[in-house]
């Protein structure tokens, strides 16, 4: 009897010791506050709209050019908290790739976001080595190498960053007027072996702009990406000079070039 | 507490171990997860059955590099992987399989083909490398652009002028073809056909691929078999004195990029400086094995050489110099490898010696 009172005793001891011990690890995904926020990416060369195939432009060495295709790659997201602190997206969940003939993959989701107030927004151009060398299995979606539509190189294995294509009456006329620029390479291999690196991390504040992450509120930020900028960055770049930019040294001007295209036209609070 | 001095030490303690042991089961489903975790592979909950395949690690050979964790071989993967191979569906025009280029016979290379030969009866501007012992690469292709067998069929697949075949249409084809689905389940435990299921397919059967029993294999690990004339052991002799800097191990081939003094050919062709565009990589190109080469001619990245002769004369009198040509290639302002006539015959009498027939002759390796 002594040793039954004991036993049940102790029985209830565990019990509780089990719901206390519990009670700090009970993060329900259902109660905790979370939202989910938008980024829109607008494609414009300066003060145009980015038309595919019809619409001109002239850049600052005076060539005008018309684009046929423009994707790249956004990754690696983070947004800033109001406290400082930082909010990073998981890693799974943070691969988009933004392409102008697509119009739905100009606006990303980013789901299950704490709630809070975030003031800025810092991203990668490209896919990060890690990704980059991933088991496969590891790459699906726009990750896809043999599914992307060519955002990678199945010969040098490697994702590309940025695909600007177009025609311009000063490309040469032996590859019909055309000019491409396929910038990626992600400084890597394994081994320490290094080759060139063309990620670029873009980091855009809100300025005096707050997105209220909660529920029942979708905040977006209105981005706007420029392509003049891929021509007009610290380097100039000369189509008639440079008609076709692939994995080339030259490539990291462009890329230093795209890293300034992003700009901020606003935070809206519910979309 | 009376009652607690009629409890023995013992049930108490057994008591906090339960205790402890609950604490453990209760809280593993408190672990936070990732809010928008990777979606499960789709297959439905259907029960499948794979047969484990164990990968053949030779004696004589280094630690293997594939992860074979990532991709564990089954019967089943393998049977799917050497359909897929031997399959001409997988080019634009249903003419050429993987297996046309690679060809079980020369090594898995493609005989008497100096430049890869693919659609439309196109040309490729080097020359096909045999498959074997796949396990133990990190690299691949001449210049090393493909880092991870699981990537590599994209590459000939979408090549205009090999396969030329969009991938996506590759995939499509083989999810209408009835004979896959099957297959796919049978392997994966879903019909479904992606990218990754394919690719991992194609590497299990191409993993299997293993040459190690060449006679020179015997005469290493003292089997039956393994016997070497007196002409032989003096080319082994020579061979591990003059030529096992660049193909060593009994892979016969350290996996460095280098260049060998080849004059540039028209194609110009620029080798490991593409992928790494570092100036110190012009030319270089990856030392290959030596495994089957009387089976894998034309020889050099290019095929410029149809015979085993004008190979070792290469290295005797045929180095050219140039900024990045090879130290093991110039020694005390010499260029190439002395050898005497005699010493040449012997080295490639021993090269001979590489060939591994069981491997070429191997009905699991065979398209049918």
């Amino acid at each position: 009897m002594k040793t039954t009172t004991a036993a049940g005793l102790l029985a209830i001891l565990a019990i509780g010791g089990l719901v206390l011990a519990c009670d700090s690890n009970d993060t329900n995904p259902l109660t905790t506050s979370s939202g989910k926020l938008r980024i829109a990416f607008d494609n414009v060369v300066s003060t145009s709209d980015l038309k595919l195939g019809t619409g001109s432009y002239q850049n600052s060495s005076g060539e005008t050019f018309t684009v046929t295709k423009f994707n790249y790659f956004i990754s690696n997201i983070r947004l800033r908290k109001q406290d400082g602190s930082d909010y990073v997206v998981p890693q799974d969940s943070s691969y988009f790739l933004i392409q102008e003939d697509k119009p739905a993959s100009q606006t990303i989701t980013l789901n299950n976001l704490p709630a809070g107030n975030y003031t800025g927004l810092t991203f990668t151009v490209g896919v990060d080595s890690l990704r980059s060398l991933a088991d496969i299995t590891k790459r699906t979606g726009v990750l896809d190498p043999a599914l992307n539509d060519g955002m990678y190189w199945e010969w040098n294995s490697g994702y590309i960053f940025l695909k600007l294509e177009g025609t311009s009456p000063v490309a040469p006329a032996l590859q019909n007027n055309a000019f491409f620029y396929h910038v990626g390479g992600f400084g890597g291999g394994y081994d320490g072996k290094k080759t060139i690196n063309n990620l670029r991390t873009i980091t855009i504040p809100f300025s005096s702009s707050v997105a209220a992450v909660q529920a029942g509120a979708v905040p977006s930020i209105q981005l706007k990406t420029d392509v003049m900028k891929i021509f007009d960055g610290p380097t100039k770049l000369s189509i008639a000079q440079y008609s076709s930019v692939m994995f080339d040294p030259y490539s990291t001007n462009i890329s230093n070039n795209y890293a300034q295209m992003f700009s901020l036209v606003g935070v809206q609070a519910n979309q | 507490m009376i009652f607690l001095k009629t409890i023995s030490t013992k049930r108490i303690g057994l008591f906090f171990s339960a205790l402890l042991f609950a604490l453990v089961l209760a809280c593993q489903s408190q672990k936070t997860s990732d809010p928008n975790p990777v979606p499960p592979d789709p297959g439905g909950g259907i029960d499948y059955q794979t047969t484990p395949v164990t990968l053949r690690e030779p004696a004589n050979f280094p630690t293997k590099l594939y992860d074979l964790t990532t991709n564990p071989l089954t019967v089943e993967g393998v049977s799917l992987g050497k359909t897929l191979f031997y399959d001409p569906m997988l080019s634009r025009d249903t003419s050429l399989s993987c297996g046309f280029c690679h060809q079980q016979f020369a090594g898995f290379g493609h005989s008497d083909h100096p430049l890869s030969h693919g659609i439309d009866n196109k040309f490729g501007t080097r020359n096909v490398p045999g498959l074997q012992n796949l396990a133990w690469d990190r690299e691949f292709f001449w210049d090393g652009g493909v880092t991870s067998l699981d990537e590599l069929p994209i590459s000939p697949i979408q090549n205009a002028v090999e396969m030329d075949l969009k991938f996506s249409e590759a995939l499509n084809r083989v999810q209408k073809n009835p004979k896959y689905p099957p297959l796919f389940k049978a392997a994966f435990g879903s019909d479904t056909v992606t990218t990754a299921r394919f690719l991992k397919a194609i590497s299990q059967f191409l993993l299997t691929l293993v040459s190690a029993d060449s006679r020179y294999d015997k005469y290493v690990r003292k089997e039956s078999g393994g016997t070497l004339t007196t002409d032989e052991l003096a080319g082994l002799a020579l061979f591990q004195q003059k030529c096992a800097t660049c193909h060593a191990t009994d892979l016969f081939t350290d996996k460095s990029y280098r260049n060998n003094g080849l004059p540039v050919s028209g194609i110009n062709d620029q080798g490991r400086y593409t992928i790494t565009l570092n100036e110190a990589d012009r030319l270089k190109f990856r030392v290959p094995s030596l495994r089957n080469v009387e089976k894998t001619f034309p020889y050099m990245h290019d095929g410029r050489f149809s015979s085993l002769d004008q190979v070792v004369e290469h290295y005797r009198t045929g180095v050219t110099d140039s900024p990045t040509l090879d130290p093991a290639l110039k020694t005390n302002g010499k260029l190439g490898i002395a050898l005497t006539d005699t010493e040449k015959t012997q080295i490639i009498a021993f090269l001979l010696t590489l060939t591994d027939n069981t491997f070429m002759t191997n009905r699991a390796f065979s398209a049918n």
